[in-house]
């Protein structure tokens, strides 16, 4: 019953991006626009939310369009339904924020037919029931969201951004293309069911396993394919920057698990988990540290988003090691802490581009050198996102810490693993989880301090101002919704237990609703433990009484005066901290080896009148050894080959007849 | 095998394993010679409980003979070397102390992973020596390659040797004469490394390999 | 009318951690002026102090927003509920299963969340040093902490607090190194996170070096009061974790009578003065380092966790 309905409201959608063009010329033009995504987000968000917790079974739909003999398939599942509460969700709040956000635009026509288009896209990829529908979901969502990163594409650095993107996209689709080649088989199967009962020996898998890291990884901004991510998700507006990272690296994720844990069924050998594991520990890790290297606000978010990918990769992983050891009980800790990652890092970094989305309306500004203090005249926008930098810094009782202890739990519930190689990853790759969150709380206190606290560093932030109520309330929504998954953890993985099932040969965690007091109990209750509303009752309340005793027995008064500073304050707020000279110790701990960070001192000689200078020069390994060598080639290769641009019309013909020859030997030779 | 005495042998093996790690943290000469005492100490405790369990007298004396000389003779002779030549500044490592805990980390993971699958079905007990022993030579090594300091690079030597010791006391059957005839022969060498330390000292000014090496580069051109 | 005892018991734990904060660190402070042939204030210094700042009345910064005014309070109570939850005299407590050790670690790191956004509010260059300083340790600290937490509970099966010290307790842990590195790992990160010599000195104002003193810098009346009790909270919780986990002899279950109470309590009491003893000796006989050999310190700390779950890994496939 709801698949058509969902698909006449993805038709609809798209006719939403149709009048976009229309609305785009027209005053209220653009509420209109979001305020109908809104509607059809919500109604969307509804119809998956009561489908996830109808549990498992699938409901397919072949419609006669696409390929000529093959018509288009449509499916919807509990994973499906899963990751369409996670794009509707944030579809819904994108657009309730843009609501307020989207009146700054300066050019509409270039957002307004792309975003409700966009949203479709991404819905499309997650009931696509064979290839080509996934395929062609897939590329209509990478190239609307590429029109949405052009938006503004006057700047040189967001057309550099939007052309690296797109070779990445279809880089990616390309080897999409390919895994679902070796998934088919000869005979060509190209529907997911088709796929599901072909075998595919053991080779292949492993190959296809590979391709689809490349080819989903690449958009969920693995590492080194990230490299497009951090450019592109800024450039974009931060409504849309929101959906791009908090939503469609999710789509990513989800073309992944669908490819590997459910087309190519069970994993054949322990490695892939030990692959993937690895692949995560260190994108986690270089996307913090990354990170905490930037001082663009926005950027700064957007490799966090690298983080992220890699922690739901390090679940992934494990429960691809788990299931290829036949342990099931256990792949269901590791694979129910992927996706309540999947939801958490949806919610918060969705609130934190948002937030950053209202600073930039109220300052103009990106750049954290040039803000400061914006908690003063944004009290609400600063609050929201105190919120979403604690619930991304993983700190109880907020969402972000649930998932990285469920994490924790599935490394730590699994010593009995039979091969070696997995016995030191596993601990190593748990090293690397808990550096990278203590690191993502280091980033997190340089986001919101420098930006929010402190003095402001330029006019415009001390001229800043509130934003507007529909993006407030899109905030607080989603800063409440990253509360109550922090407190009530146990409902959500009930929630997440349909789609878990369905991938994991029907074994579950245990049912969370049935503990007392809603304790989070991933095992059995002799293991571990943990109670988000009990924390947070435990620090209310006794954060509330020793702030009314001590208001009430000893002392309530308060005097304001200059800041002390040690006796020697000093009144430019220039001599603040600022977001580089914060990140400085880690700098030099990690990123001397890393990126070979070194800072110079320029001193003029006596005399000369020159400010001293001290100079931070960083680079970053993996462009530079990794990409630039691949570029250079591709510009040799094309120079070579550039005298083919001054040929006789006979040589062009002569080339052309010649492949058609070279293709059709090549058939001839291959049977 | 099991039990306290299977934990203590387990014990020392692995403390040898972490004093190994603390001569890498260490970048001041007389620190590092106390922490080589330790080692040779630790390693004498461990030598001593294997001759306990495995009831081989002979063992006492490769104990005594760790105990008497490396944890007593060589230090306090290395300790008058650094004296006279005045070298007890600080040393420099190349690198970073971080990246080479990382890489110690790495090389005790390598050990063991080399170790332990090939010794399947041996005494578990000898298993376990055998990888940690693995380990504290690795560790040597990396101390010799990553130190400028002729000093440091003398401790990774002894340090590899004590190694090979707790190696061949978990194996079960080395001749007594080995033994001996390899501390005697750490004893010569320390003796000649004393006698070169001295040589260089005076021929060069300093004991820093670097100096050495641009000497060396100095000389080819 | 069992769970209302236990609950009592529960109370009884958090009143005690509040009034013991104070005097171990007027213990310590004491150890470490008669170990430097100083007489050293009265133990019960610290209580004194406490009043004192909590009857003054607060001098804000111009630039303080509200933030500022909020940040002791949450600090406090997160510290508070983190060394509640720790156990001590008493193991199995109603609420032991409300937070396992990962969960006590990540409370300790909302509390340092907030202290450092807290230094980094008035915007002044030293509660920037502070701040920046004190996540650059904890960035190294708190993954050393928790690959003891891993060593732990692959031992114990369990990172539940209660359910460790039980284990700990009984002969089948016996010797291991890798205990001893974890041992070795977390008193390196106890250090570190509690502004010992040689990370911080506790003791010093005005110094370029300091860390944790230059981020409450701007704090005074009764945030400050709330501040210097946290941090003593901080320690205690330390004392008590490392106590619990290591030394986990003479607690108390729950559900057994006062005597076992009150036994377990004196026990408890010997063992924190010992640790103090310990910790001020320690002090007096060491330096402090450079602020850039800390990241070497902890770096060397993270090591030996990462080591010790290594080995066990190893121990347990044999």
């Amino acid at each position: 019953m709801s698949l058509p309905l969902l698909l006449i409201l993805l038709m609809i959608l798209l006719a939403v991006g149709g009048y976009g063009i229309a609305a785009a010329r027209q005053p209220g033009g653009s509420r209109r626009v979001y305020g109908a995504t809104l509607v059809i987000c919500v109604i969307l968000l509804l119809l998956a939310l009561a489908r996830l917790l109808a549990g498992q079974g699938v409901q397919t739909l072949i419609l006669p369009f696409g390929l000529p003999w093959l018509g288009a398939y449509f499916q919807l599942d509990a994973l499906s339904a899963f990751f369409l509460v996670v794009v509707n969700l944030g579809g819904a709040i994108a657009s309730l924020f843009a609501l307020g956000y989207g009146q700054h635009e300066r050019s509409p026509e270039r957002v307004l037919p792309f975003f409700p288009a966009f949203l479709a896209g991404m819905n499309l990829v997650l009931v696509a029931g064979d290839a080509f529908s996934f395929l062609f979901a897939w590329e209509f969502m990478s190239i609307s969201s590429w029109a949405l990163v052009m938006a503004h594409h006057q700047e040189s650095a967001n057309a550099r951004a939007g052309y690296l993107y797109l070779v990445m996209a279809f880089f990616g689709t390309l080897t999409l293309l390919l895994a679902f080649g070796l998934l088919a088989g000869a005979d060509g199967g190209y529907t997911f069911g088709a796929m599901r009962a072909h075998v595919v020996s053991p080779g292949l898998a492993a190959l296809v396993l590979v391709l689809a890291l490349l080819g989903a990884g690449s958009k969920a901004g693995v590492v080194p394919l990230h490299v497009w991510l951090p450019l592109a998700h800024p450039a974009a507006p931060s409504h849309v920057s929101a959906l791009m990272s908090g939503v469609m690296t999710k789509v990513a994720v989800y073309g992944f698990i669908r490819i590997v844990f459910d087309l190519l069924g069970e994993p054949v050998a322990w490695w892939w988990g030990g692959v993937v594991l690895a692949l995560g520990g260190v994108t986690a890790l270089l996307g913090v540290l990354y990170a905490l290297m930037q001082h663009d606000l926005k950027r700064l978010l957007a490799y966090h988003t690298v983080e992220n990918i890699g922690i739901i990769f390090i679940g992934l992983g494990l429960a691809l090691a788990f299931q290829a050891n036949l342990m099931y009980a256990s792949a269901a800790l590791a694979l129910t802490a992927a996706l309540f990652h999947v939801l958490n890092h949806s919610l918060f970094k969705s609130l934190l581009f948002l937030g950053s989305g209202a600073v930039l309306t109220a300052t103009g500004e990106r750049d954290m050198e040039h803000l400061g203090g914006l908690i003063r005249p944004m009290p609400w926008t600063a609050l929201a996102f105190l919120i979403g930098a604690a619930a991304s810094s993983a700190l109880p009782p907020l969402n972000g810490f649930v998932s990285e202890w469920l994490t924790f739990q599935a490394i730590l519930i699994s010593p009995e693993r039979p091969q070696w190689m997995l016995k030191f990853l596993v601990p190593a790759v748990g090293a690397l989880l808990a550096l990278s969150a203590a690191l993502a709380a280091t980033c997190f206190v340089k986001a919101f301090g420098i930006t929010f606290l402190g003095r402001p560093r330029s006019p415009v932030a001390a001229q800043a101002r509130e934003t507007d109520l529909y993006s407030l309330t899109a905030m607080f929504i989603l800063a409440g919704l990253c509360l109550l998954a922090g407190i009530l953890p146990g409902l959500v993985v009930d929630g997440l237990s349909a789609a878990v099932g369905q991938l994991n040969g029907s074994a579950l965690l245990p049912v969370q609703r049935s503990q007392p007091w809603l304790t989070l109990v991933p095992v059995t209750d002799v293991k571990s433990t943990y109670n988000g509303l009990l924390m947070l009752l435990f620090i209310g309340v006794s954060g509330f009484t020793a702030a009314w005793l001590i208001h009430r027995l000893a002392s309530g008064r308060v005097r304001r005066g200059p800041a002390w500073d040690c006796g020697f304050p000093e009144p430019s707020p220039m001599t603040q901290y600022t977001a580089g000279s914060f990140a400085q110790p880690i700098r030099r701990v990690f990123g001397s080896i890393l990126f070979q960070a070194r800072e110079r001192v320029v001193m003029p000689p006596p005399g000369d009148l020159r400010p001293a200078r001290l100079e931070v020069e960083i680079h970053d390994p993996i462009w530079e050894r990794g990409y630039v060598p691949v570029v250079n080639a591709v510009v040799a290769v094309s120079s070579r080959f550039n005298y083919l641009q001054y040929l006789t019309i006979r040589r062009y013909l002569g080339l052309v007849f010649g492949a058609l020859v070279v293709l059709l030997l090549g058939m001839v030779l291959w049977r | 095998m099991r039990g306290l005495a299977f934990d203590i042998a387990h014990f020392l093996a692995g403390g040898m394993v972490l004093v190994s790690f603390m001569l890498l943290y260490q970048d001041r000469v007389y620190a590092l010679l106390n922490i080589f005492a330790l080692h040779a100490l630790v390693l004498a405790l461990a030598v001593g409980w294997q001759a306990h369990t495995q009831e081989a007298p002979h063992l006492y004396i490769t104990a005594a003979v760790a105990l008497i000389f490396k944890a007593i003779v060589i230090p306090v002779v290395l300790r008058r070397i650094v004296q006279q030549l005045g070298i007890h500044r600080t040393l420099e490592v190349v690198g970073g102390v971080g990246r080479d805990m990382l890489a110690g980390t790495g090389l005790v993971a390598l050990s063991i992973l080399v170790m332990l699958p090939v010794t399947q079905g041996a005494d578990p007990l000898a298993r376990e020596d055998l990888a940690f022993a693995l380990a504290v030579v690795l560790l040597g090594l990396l101390l010799m390659v990553n130190r400028h300091n002729a000093i440091s690079l003398v401790i990774g030597f002894m340090s590899l040797e004590n190694g090979l010791i707790l190696a061949a006391a978990g194996a079960r059957g080395m001749p007594l004469a080995v033994e001996i005839s390899v501390a005697f022969s750490i004893l010569i060498a320390l003796i000649v490394i004393g006698v070169f330390l001295f040589r260089i000292r005076e021929r060069f000014d300093s004991v820093d390999m670097q100096a050495m090496d641009a000497f060396r580069e100095g000389r080819r051109k | 009318m069992a769970l209302m005892a236990d609950y009592l018991v529960q109370g009884c734990q958090m009143a005690l951690m509040l009034l013991l904060a104070p005097l171990l660190t007027g213990w310590i402070r004491w150890v470490k002026a008669r170990l430097l042939r100083r007489r050293g204030p009265s133990i019960l210094q610290p209580y004194r102090d406490l009043l004192k700042l909590l009857r003054k009345e607060v001098v804000l910064a111009d630039s303080a927003s509200w933030l500022f005014r909020v940040a002791p309070y949450l600090i406090f109570s997160a510290l508070w509920v983190g060394a509640s939850l720790v156990p001590t005299f008493a193991s199995g407590l109603p609420f032991s299963w409300a937070a396992d050790l990962i969960a006590i670690v990540a409370l300790l790191g909302t509390a340092r969340f907030f202290l450092a956004l807290a230094g980094l509010d008035v915007g002044t260059s030293f509660g920037g040093i502070g701040s920046s300083r004190e996540m650059m340790i904890a960035s190294l600290a708190e993954p050393a902490m928790l690959m003891m937490v891993f060593t732990l509970s692959l031992l114990a099966g369990t990172t539940e607090l209660s359910s460790v010290a039980r284990f700990m307790s009984t002969a089948d842990v016996g010797l291991r190194v890798s205990l001893a590195l974890s041992l070795l790992a977390l008193i390196m990160v106890a250090i570190a996170e509690n502004a010992r010599i040689p990370v911080d000195n506790p003791a010093t104002h005005l110094e370029l070096t300091m860390v944790h003193e230059a981020m409450v810098l701007e704090y005074s009346g009764r945030h400050l009061a709330l501040i210097e009790l946290s941090s003593s909270l901080k320690l205690l919780l330390y004392f008590s974790l490392i106590g619990c986990i290591f030394a986990p002899w003479g607690m108390a279950t729950a559900g057994s009578t006062p005597g076992a109470y009150l036994y377990g309590t004196a026990i408890y009491m010997a063992k924190l003065a010992l640790g103090g003893f310990l910790l001020a000796l320690f002090e007096t006989s060491i330096a402090k380092m450079r602020v850039f050999r800390v990241d070497e310190f902890l770096g060397a700390a993270l090591m030996l966790g990462l080591l010790g779950a290594l080995l066990l890994f190893v121990s347990r496939g044999l």
